[in-house]
């Protein structure tokens, strides 16, 4: 039987993107939902720490800061590959966004002033990151869930979006599976937002949680959506050494060193002008040289060093961190060197979509970390993606109100009750296939070959690699065994079936990268070291083809006059 | 890295069958600095699917996977394997929340007594057109309070939520002090109104096990002692 469950607008995932979208459609004036894997309050966007950018000018230091310098850093950061007048808007909307956050209650950390306090990020002209201590992200994703309970705001907490739902190439809903019951069922929506959040696991080394495999994303590219830029991967400089969970730029912004093997401050041979503060993917790649050439610790790991802060400051400026590496490296940073090393951390590319969320499929919105606007380009600035998902989540919200109504109701059911068979064989086939190889075998292979071929240094050899191994574990993967057949949290049948979108993600990531032949941002080729504008200042899509593989495209920048010139800092 | 041997003892439980719960034994070999979380990440992927708990961030941010770890309410995530002292590891639900199945428990329930204080800053008259100011002074009482991340492990170790099920709760009440002391609130007599009763403020035993046990340091005792201070004593 199909149930009816009706939206104006559906929001997959409930991290600050989704969150933030959701209360926008219900003051827009629109019913919404919010789906999500699990309970919002659990999703990344609360791993957080450093801050979010806004040009409030409240720094003693930042008072000539405008809207304009955070836009042109922006885009420079980017290495030139952000859609310009797209990273206008998100500079421009900033303030208003950060202070809606302070008006529903964020607790920021203040100025002697009473002002929001900012602290300077790497790539940033002025300090405009403001912060709420080291925990930016909770505070954010806290206070938005506040305002959706408020708000009265329906919440489908441990459903799990296994498909968007098209009918004539128009989404209209999703199909679900309720984690703790293993029931599935369809959700109707005039217009589905999809905010799933990043990719990371698909790599070993990462500082993403567990749940951030992109299924949301793998969706959309499904259902038709393009994706863009998929081979611009951060990779965060400062990640602990052994679980990789994140050390905050801002503990460098506070005036953190990095030292190798030898004691000695290193940045001055890399970035002689802004040292530690230099962007992220210039510091991740000299820490990756200093431990390539010998000057690492077990050649794996650099040490961040904030001993100098001296224990008031780190107390108060940085007491998350000091807890985690306390927690699980067994270091207190107030009298020992934090052991550091790269991992990833951000996926710049995602589904690609215009400023008001719009994707190539009628009716599907993307926002947040999943999605591709593109204001990040080939380099996301520290503390421009929680801002992104408070400017576009709310832009996505009010285009969804505007957009929603007229679709043929009639039609769309039909289109959702097979798609409801159609899923629940194929999760019904999983499930029922107990005899083979275990998820868990071929997604460590999958982490691996990316973290190896598809890293911070990448040449055509190691990416045509790992596009023949992506290729293989998809062979693989088309034998894969759930352990056990049994309905409620079956974990396992989730996992299975999340793998198959990373396996697809992944090769779409390689290949991206093995195509683009120069370095630009976080893609770097040691077999092309220099950027090309005159051959590749211009975007990455793939569609995904009818036999399931990528088909690669390119579209232009879109510029507003900031001429690309040499990325040097 | 030397490897040492463990034997977790897990408490299943799968309450629609009508079975009692159990403990089942799983042996895993693992490296030092392996958490409780990832050894059951690794039996869930490696030697049984059907194991069910909840995770997300594994970093101690989240809430997700607060349980009990040798008798010891905590973060799965942070808790060490090789930290325990033992090598034998028994591992079960939180208390005083309605098991669903296994390690997970009903976090609905908790959440609905977080949304009966309120948890959202009203404050008086419009917004600004920028920030509220607040002096710096002002901003130091609340600011612990918002560092709960829900994870449950206060209620879990409350005499108080174990044997009345209508109590707020440490979380609760710990949530209603934040907006509460929030220099910005202008609602503190509707917010007083909410918890002034013996399932509010005065039904705490202060015993302080919410304040040991917060993984984030939160001490929702204090603030609840606070609080009763400010209401009205009942006549
Ligand atoms: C450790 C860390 C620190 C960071 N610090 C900063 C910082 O200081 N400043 C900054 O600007 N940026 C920072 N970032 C980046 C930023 O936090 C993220 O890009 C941003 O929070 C992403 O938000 P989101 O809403 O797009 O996704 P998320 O918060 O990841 O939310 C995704 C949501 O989608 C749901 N979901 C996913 N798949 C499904 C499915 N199949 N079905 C149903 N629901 C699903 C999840 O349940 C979740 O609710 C950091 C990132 C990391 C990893
Ligand atoms: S998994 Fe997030 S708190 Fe443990």
């Amino acid at each position: 039987m199909t149930e009816i469950s009706r939206h104006d607008v559906l929001i997959a995932g409930g991290g600050l993107a989704g969150l933030r979208a959701a209360v926008q459609v219900h003051d827009a004036g629109g019913t919404v939902a919010v789906i999500s894997k699990v309970y919002p309050i659990r999703s990344h966007s609360g791993a957080a720490q450093g801050g979010v950018n806004a040009s409030l000018g409240n720094h003693p230091e930042g008072g000539d800061d405008s809207w304009k310098g955070h836009a042109f850093d922006t885009i420079k950061g980017s290495d030139y590959l952000a859609d310009q007048p797209r990273a206008e808007i998100l500079a421009q909307d900033a303030p208003e966004r950060v202070f809606e956050m302070e008006h529903w209650g964020a607790y920021f950390s203040r100025f002697p002033d009473g002002r929001i306090a900012q602290r300077p990020f790497g790539g940033a002209g002025f300090p405009r990151t403001c912060y709420a201590a080291d925990r930016t992200g909770h505070q954010l994703l806290h206070t938005l869930w506040e305002q959706c309970l408020k708000r009265g705001i329906t919440f489908l907490n441990e459903w799990f979006v296994t498909r968007i739902v098209t009918h004539d190439g128009r989404a209209g809903g999703v199909v679900a599976l309720h984690v703790p019951s293993g029931r599935i069922r369809t959700f109707a929506a005039d217009v589905v937002i999809v905010a799933g959040g990043g990719y990371g696991r698909v790599f070993a080394k990462t500082t993403n949680a567990y749940i951030n495999t992109g299924s949301l994303t793998a969706a959309a590219y499904r259902a038709g959506a393009r994706l863009e830029d998929m081979e611009f991967i951060q990779f965060h400089p400062t990640t602990l050494y052994g679980t990789n969970i994140l050390m905050t730029e801002g503990v460098r912004g506070e005036g953190g060193y990095l030292l190798n093997a030898e004691g000695k401050r290193f940045m001055d041979r890399y970035a002689p002008s802004v040292l530690e503060l230099a962007p992220r993917d210039i510091v991740a790649r000299a820490i990756q040289t200093e431990i390539d050439e010998g000057r690492g610790l077990e050649d794996e790991y650099v040490h961040l060093d904030i001993r100098h802060l001296g224990a008031d400051v780190i107390k108060e400026k940085l007491p998350g961190i000091r807890q985690i590496a306390m927690d699980f490296a067994g270091v207190d940073p107030i009298e020992e060197p934090i052991p550091v090393q790269p991992g990833q951390h951000y996926s710049m590319g995602g589904i690609s979509c215009d400023e008001n969320g719009e994707t190539d499929v009628p009716g599907l919105l993307a926002a947040g970390e999943c999605s591709c606007v593109s204001v990040h380009g080939a380099n996301r600035l520290g503390g421009n993606s929680l801002l992104e998902t408070l400017v576009f989540g709310k832009r996505a919200g009010d285009r969804a109100v505007e957009i929603a109504g007229g679709v043929s109701e009639e039609a769309m059911t039909g289109a959702l009750a097979d798609a409801l068979l159609e899923e629940r064989d194929v999760v019904g086939k999983l499930r029922g296939r107990t005899d083979g190889e275990r998820q868990i075998e071929i997604r460590r292979d999958m982490q691996r070959t990316m973290t190896d071929r598809v890293g911070l240094f990448r040449d055509q050899g190691r990416l045509a690699d790992a596009v023949r191994e992506l290729a293989r574990l998809r062979t693989r993967y088309r034998r894969v065994a759930v352990g056990s057949g049994h309905a409620a949290f079956n974990y396992d049948l989730i996992d299975t079936f999340e793998l198959g979108g990373m396996l697809e993600l992944a090769e779409v990531t390689a290949l991206g990268a093995l195509v683009r032949e120069e370095s630009r941002g976080g893609h770097w080729r040691t077999d092309h070291p220099k950027r090309d504008d005159r051959n590749w200042l211009k975007h990455t899509m793939a569609t995904r083809g009818r036999a399931g593989q990528p088909v690669i495209d390119y579209e232009d920048v879109l510029m507003a006059g900031y001429e690309p010139m040499e990325r040097k800092y | 890295m030397p490897t040492k041997r463990f034997t977790l003892s897990v408490k299943r439980h799968d309450p629609p069958s009508g079975e009692p719960p159990r403990f089942q034994e799983y042996e895993l070999e693992v490296e030092e600095g392996v958490t409780v979380l990832e050894a059951l990440l690794r039996i869930q992927a490696e030697q049984d699917g059907t194991l069910a708990f909840r995770y997300s961030c594994r970093g101690a941010v989240c809430g997700s996977c607060a349980m009990v770890a040798n008798g010891e309410v905590s973060l799965a995530c942070r808790t060490q394997l090789h930290g325990l002292g033992t090598d034998e590891i028994t591992v079960e639900p939180l208390p005083h929340l309605e098991v669903v199945r296994d390690l997970v428990v009903d976090m609905d329930l908790f959440l609905e007594k977080n949304i009966e204080v309120r948890p959202w800053l009203d404050p008086p008259g419009p917004d600004p057109p920028r920030e509220r100011l607040v002096d710096p002074s002002d901003w130091t009482e609340a600011e612990p309070y918002t560092n709960c991340i829900l994870c449950a492990s206060c209620h879990a170790v409350c005499p108080v939520t174990g044997r009345d099920p209508a109590y707020l709760g440490p979380a609760a009440l710990a949530k209603h002090y934040r907006f509460l002391t929030d220099a910005r609130d202008g609602a503190a007599e509707e917010r007083l109104a909410l918890v002034d009763s013996e399932v509010g403020v005065w039904g705490c035993d202060v015993v302080w096990n919410c304040s040991k046990i917060c993984p984030k340091g939160v001490r929702p005792t204090q603030g609840i002692l606070t609080t009763r201070e400010r209401v009205k004593p009942k006549d």
